[in-house]
């Protein structure tokens, strides 16, 4: 019979196909008192050479020339007589088989960490080898990405960068997590790889291998037990999907011609596509400029890094957001204290209380790039709470001859103070993952609370329509640049609330300029109706979804 | 004992892909092959994980040690591997 398991759609699209685990790093039992060493040499010897065999077939048929390399590489270390002969000499110590490996893999490691540089980075291939010995000894599920010989649906605890460092796009069809956020590493990864996602889905744990799964990444649904004909189904549905999105193209509108511009959120030149490219940028980080330094940049260099920006977008709307830093995302030169508290301390604007000369400059270098290039330059703060704030930004930013001056809402004072703060500045952007996470009181990395950061959820959402009828009722812009502008199930409720952009990374623009295009502009305000009555999440979801088929 | 000393070409010295054919390369020779740098104790150039712990970069000269018959002839083909830019070569093999 299918069931249905619900968990927290961090990427949108459906797939459907067999379910694979992905087996964490074996725990390492009581250590055993050795009778027979030979015996021990000979299961630990045989286990790091079945595992050189299973490389080494990897490598063969790796389509990538590159994973092939590093796999065939690994097959000679697994291989290695240095190797062995550790094992033996641990053995010899009073080890048994398991210990034994885990001592050699450990003793060439660091063997590996001593020679520095890039021979380091091959640090991680022993524990990768170690654990797949020590599955081996135990007779455990291989750890990694499994390789089943089929494309498949990934179900794991979750994902570190390590795990997906090696996985095949072409062989996984969607991710499925049992915990994690909307900000994990599985959630950033997916969006970037076009995969569906659901995390926080603790219903996935009793998924058994090899069982028909579906996957909804806007809806946050896994089907199991569906069958193999029904997964073929979605499967067509999602490749069609695919083909439509593909070919999509042009600014987003709704499907009677309301222009609802698609930006993107970029850190630097470097994230803008190639091609005709994008309606313009909603969210131009400039941390990266500031990062790992001990002084902060100069005038010279922030005008170069900006006008790199400028320069590939003339004639449209780019929204450089000033320093977002905090002793969350500490930077030396700032001085900033510890603090105990760093979501709730001096962070955003509320540096500039403690080095103003640092958003002068920046503001000076932003003004001077703008004069240079033929973008339409919009400057906006993050981390506003209050009125005076965002009138003292204003103040300095116009100062200097920027005329598009706005401030982000993320906190719920602001939203709360959005038509005061429309008084003073000309538009608002949410950042609605930091909204949700202040409106909820529910860290952004506290896998435990993934629920509360759901951009579904209800206080949530009427901020930010609070935000929108503000703009509304002041004739001022109020665009949204957090996740939920990419999920596609999302962006036409956000539109019918009056929210005027959407900004989002570039994978996300193709299938939120579909679903955008499907609706009338009178029929997304119907679906931000009931959506902003539905009591929780869920229930948000299910009346959007409804609406949309 | 025969030795020859040589500076890798690799740019990406002794690593990854140069490493992995250089290993291949000395376990298909009929003595038994030893690498070193400088005055450091020497390992069997069949070894991977010995070759990767030299930590030989780009420049760096090492050395190659053999004993018994077919030595000098084990160290000239290997020597002749190292002086050469592995990295850009296309696999032979692949």
């Amino acid at each position: 019979m299918p069931e249905t398991v619900r968990g927290l759609g961090v990427s949108p699209g459906r797939a459907a196909g067999r379910a694979h685990r992905m087996a964490g790093p074996p725990p390492l039992p009581a250590p055993r008192p050795v009778s027979d060493a030979a015996g021990e040499v000979r299961r630990a010897t045989e286990a790091l050479r079945s595992v050189a065999g299973h490389l080494e077939a990897h490598a063969a048929k790796a389509s990538d020339p590159e994973a092939g390399a590093i796999l065939e590489a690994q097959s000679m270390i697994a291989a290695d007589p240095g190797l062995a002969e550790s094992v033996e000499k641990a053995v010899a110590s009073g080890l048994d088989a398991v210990r034994a490996v885990d001592a050699a893999c450990a003793h060439h490691r660091r063997a590996l960490e001593e020679a520095g540089g890039y021979f380091a980075d091959r640090a991680g291939d022993l524990d990768d080898i170690r654990n797949r010995a020590v599955a081996t000894l135990l007779g455990l599920p291989m750890p990694g990405v499994p390789d089943p010989g089929h494309p498949f649906v990934l179900i794991a605890d979750d994902l570190a960068p390590a795990d997906t460092a090696g996985l095949d796009p072409a062989a996984v069809l969607a991710l499925v997590t049992l915990k994690g956020g909307p900000t994990s590493h599985t959630a950033i990864l997916a969006r970037a790889l076009g995969l569906p996602a659901v995390v926080a889905c603790r219903g996935a744990a009793a998924i058994e291998d090899g069982t028909w799964v579906s996957v909804d990444g806007a809806l946050g649904e896994v089907g199991v037990g569906i069958g193999e004909e029904a997964a073929a189904a979605v499967q067509r549905e999602a490749v069609e999907a695919r083909e439509r999105r593909a070919t999509g193209h042009g600014p987003g509108r709704t499907a009677d011609g309301r222009s609802v511009p698609l930006l993107l959120n970029i850190g630097s030149a470097h994230d803008l596509p190639e091609g005709e490219g994008a309606e313009g940028v909603g969210l131009f980080r400039t941390e990266f400029l500031f990062l790992d330094r001990r002084d902060a940049p100069g005038l010279k260099e922030q005008v170069a890094a900006y006008a790199a920006v400028l320069r590939a977008l003339p004639g449209r709307r780019v929204v450089i957001r000033t320093l977002d830093a905090g002793s969350d995302k500490p930077l030396p030169f700032l001085g900033l204290p510890e603090e105990a508290n760093p979501a709730l301390g001096v962070r955003g604007l509320r540096t500039s209380r403690v080095r103003a000369e640092v958003l002068d400059t920046q503001l000076d270098a932003i003004a001077e790039a703008a004069r240079g290039g033929e973008a339409e330059v919009w400057v906006m703060a993050p981390m506003v709470s209050t009125v005076a704030e965002a009138e003292d930004f204003a103040r300095r930013a116009r100062g200097r001859g920027l005329s598009h001056v706005g401030v982000m809402v993320e906190v719920p004072a602001a939203a709360l103070e959005a038509g005061r703060l429309l008084e003073k500045v000309d538009f608002l952007s949410i950042g609605t993952n930091d909204l949700g996470q202040y409106t909820y009181a529910a860290d952004r990395q506290h896998g435990e609370l993934a629920d509360l950061l759901d951009p579904w959820q209800p206080a949530l959402l009427r901020l930010v329509a609070m935000c929108a009828e503000a703009g509304r009722a002041a004739g001022k812009p109020v665009g949204v640049c957090g996740e939920a502008a990419a999920d596609p199930l999302l962006a036409p409720v956000l539109a019918g609330m009056g929210i005027g952009s959407l900004s989002m990374s570039a994978t996300g623009v193709p299938a939120v300029r579909e679903a955008l295009g499907r609706l009338s502009a009178a029929r997304c305000e119907e679906i931000a109706q009931r959506v902003l009555a539905a009591p929780d999440p869920a229930a948000a979801r299910a009346a959007a979804g409804d609406a949309v088929r | 004992m025969p030795e020859k000393t040589v500076t890798i070409a690799s740019r990406s010295g002794l690593h990854a892909r140069p490493a992995k054919i250089f290993v291949q390369a000395a376990a298909r020779q009929s003595v038994p092959v030893r690498i070193r740098t400088g005055d450091r104790p020497p390992a069997p150039a069949t070894s991977i994980l010995a070759v990767l712990a030299l930590g030989a970069e780009h420049g760096t000269a090492v050395t190659l040690e053999a004993e018994g018959p077919g030595a000098d002839e084990a160290l000239d083909a290997l020597a002749a591997l190292l002086a050469r830019d592995l990295d850009t070569e296309e696999p032979a093999d692949a």
